[in-house]
């Protein structure tokens, strides 16, 4: 096991998969940095540092830095995809997703279906998501309900540096298109990674951070840290905590979430995407339709509020569920009648 | 003009059985046996064949929503593809993608598209594979002059451009995109291809209604990109015969245009005329594939009919996961 930021975790796991697949390329803007400059390639390796040094080793052709054109990057993984290459496009910011929707929605994930399951499409887009750096409503969002809600692509996010590796290496390695939301407020987590060169993770298949018989609460990506935080505490007061940690936003692991709320009888889903038609919904909509009889209490959903994300640093506190709402939301479970 | 009798036979038979594959789903259509939108190429057969001759499985191309012309020359099976808009199991695509989203990627056909736009920065990726694996190949992105508007065309002209990607941009101008004139909406009022010229590529115009000028014109542009150019434009004049979709009542057309355009501007009449007056081929040579192409046409119309059809379960198919 060796100890690694999250951003690490990215870079090395894309350099390990070009290694060892010469059909593995990289492209995006900025994915070199400094092309078309006086500092010249590599001046900056991405605005994240997850692509640094991967166009000193491979080269102009394998790490193809493009303009600012969202719909041409994704619209180029998909042509390499379908020509027999595995494309790991970055898209930067995962805002950006707006400006190439129909290669993510009409194209990309439509492929196999359409084509008669005689095609595949095996591209990884990457996006950083989500709030915590005061980036306001432009670049500060969780899109992973809006990408979820399109048959044919995976989602998935990662909540450490572990999980990167294996989640990366899973998506370049699979056949499908795979939406790959890397937490920008976690780039600088530091953790523990397997050093098998082979170490992937599944889709579909949630972990268990925290375990407990009281409560079930499922969440992903940056809150996950903060559903831990909470869990500890309640824990001090006896209350134990089921923390799940989705990993994967489609496929989704319903069993993992029944399983644990037929011991529990109480769920609390925490997620930054907005309440509206996003994923807590839809884990209490399971819920409720396929663990009825287990409920003790109504189903809890712990989001943002349905705004965009705010700018100012108070603000933006406010916006984010908070160890606190989390910590608040399970109480009120324990106190229901 | 230099091509041997078996090659212009083989030309004037692909650009047939385009021609008459549309005619008869033009006919059947109104019969109600096929579902959903269909968009015609009818008129445009030169250039999907013009273009597609130089062609092998190795070298992609990107299509349109008006995309059977350039399956059929591509390579797509005729049946297959019949099959397929009748929405068989035994289509092409398993009845799942329909007119609009045929593909073949085997044939190298990587799908029609039902997104106006949507395919050219799919053929610039196709193009970077292309240009990894170093063999030569190249990408073809056929865009109507409908498409040359988006966004997404001028985005992959510019990245195609950046990247030096093997990738040809084949502008078909029919002077209609759906029902709006190409005087109206190409604001340069001039042409499509002073566009990609803009961009950085070398371009080439063409009369896209004359099969000998597409494939010479076509020789020259694959001859320029093959050898490591970068990328390429080629816009052709060309003229369709029906409307935008079936059922399209074409109102927006002159009195007589569409009689006139297939008494002067029809690419079969005037590659048989040429053909024939340069005694490359005779009548016979030419009525003879006719008469076979009829046959075939015929027959994939009968077992697209008796094609198995899909079932409910079949819905489930081809995704990752059913929720």
């Amino acid at each position: 096991m060796a100890k690694m930021m999250y951003r690490d975790a990215v870079v090395t796991t894309i350099a390990e998969e070009m290694e060892r697949d010469a059909n593995v390329v990289v492209l995006g803007e900025d994915v070199v940095g400094g092309m078309g400059t006086a500092g010249g390639p590599e001046a900056i390796g991405g605005i994240w540092s997850t692509s640094t040094g991967l166009f000193g080793k491979f080269g102009k052709d394998r790490v193809i830095d493009t303009p600012i054109s969202e719909s041409a990057i994704v619209g180029a993984a998909n042509g390499l995809a379908l020509a027999g290459k595995r494309p790991v496009a970055e898209l930067m910011f995962a805002d950006f997703i707006g400006v190439s929707l129909d290669q993510l929605w009409n194209q990309m994930g439509k492929f196999r279906y359409m084509f008669g399951g005689k095609t595949k499409c095996p591209a990884v887009i990457r996006m950083a998501y989500g709030a915590g750096y005061n980036a306001a409503a432009q670049h500060s969002q969780a899109v992973h309900q809006i990408l979820t809600g399109m048959p044919g692509l995976k989602v998935v996010m990662p909540s450490t540096p572990a999980d990167v590796k294996g989640l990366l290496r899973q998506a370049i390695r699979d056949d499908d298109p795979v939406i790959f939301l890397e937490h920008k407020a976690l780039y600088g987590m530091t953790g523990e990674v397997p050093d098998d060169p082979d170490f992937t993770i599944p889709f579909g298949h949630a972990r268990l951070a925290r375990a407990g018989e009281d409560v079930t609460i499922v969440s992903s990506g940056l809150l996950l840290g903060f559903c831990e935080q909470a869990a500890d505490r309640l824990a001090a007061d006896g209350i134990g905590c089921d923390v799940i940690d989705l990993r994967t936003a489609s496929p989704l692991d319903e069993e993992a979430i029944l399983d644990s709320v037929e011991v529990t009888g109480r769920l609390v889903v925490v997620d930054e995407a907005p309440p509206r038609c996003g994923l807590a919904a839809d884990i209490c909509s399971l819920v409720a339709n396929k663990a009825f009889a287990s409920l003790k209490a109504p189903p809890q959903a712990v989001t943002p509020p349905h705004t965009p994300v705010p700018f100012a640093r108070e603000l933006e506190s406010a916006y984010l569920p908070s160890v606190d709402k989390i910590e608040a939301a399970v109480r009120k479970l324990m106190a229901w009648r | 003009m230099q091509l041997s009798r078996e090659a212009l036979l083989g030309a004037y038979r692909q650009m047939k059985v385009i021609r008459e594959f549309e005619e008869r789903l033009h006919t059947e259509i109104q019969t109600g046996e096929i579902a959903g939108f269909t968009h015609l190429y009818c008129g445009q057969e030169a250039v999907a064949v013009g273009v597609c001759e130089h062609l092998d499985t190795s070298d992609k191309i990107v299509s349109t929503h008006r995309g059977h012309g350039h399956c059929l020359a591509k390579g797509c099976d005729l049946d297959g593809m019949m099959k397929e808009i009748w929405g068989s199991r035994e289509g092409l695509c398993k009845g799942k993608g329909g007119s609009m989203h045929i593909a073949d990627v085997d044939q190298g056909m990587l799908g029609a598209n039902g997104i106006v736009g949507g395919g050219a920065p799919i053929a610039v990726g196709a193009a970077l594979a292309a240009k990894l694996d170093g063999a030569g190949k190249v990408s073809i992105a056929f865009s109507g002059d409908g498409a040359c508007n988006q966004g997404t065309t001028f985005e992959a002209m510019n990245m195609a451009v950046v990247t030096q990607a093997p990738c040809i941009f084949v502008f078909e101008n029919n002077h209609y995109s759906e029902h709006t004139g190409v005087d109206y909406a190409v604001g340069t009022q001039k042409d499509i291809a002073s566009r990609a010229e803009a961009f950085g590529m070398k371009v080439w115009r063409a009369d896209g209604t004359d099969f000998f000028a597409v494939h010479d014109t076509m020789r020259e542009v694959l001859d320029y990109v093959r050898a490591g150019n970068g990328p390429a434009a080629v816009e052709f004049d060309t003229e369709r015969f029906f409307g935008h979709f079936e059922g399209d009542p074409q109102r927006y057309r002159g009195p007589g245009e569409i009689d006139r355009l297939r008494a002067t501007r029809d690419c079969l009449s005037k590659f048989r005329d040429s053909v024939t007056a340069a005694k490359l081929l005779d009548g016979a040579d030419l009525d003879a594939v006719d008469a076979e192409v009829m046959n075939a046409i015929e027959a994939a119309v009968t077992a697209a009919r008796a094609a198995e059809r899909p079932t409910a379960d079949d819905v489930l198919a081809d995704v990752y996961i059913a929720y």
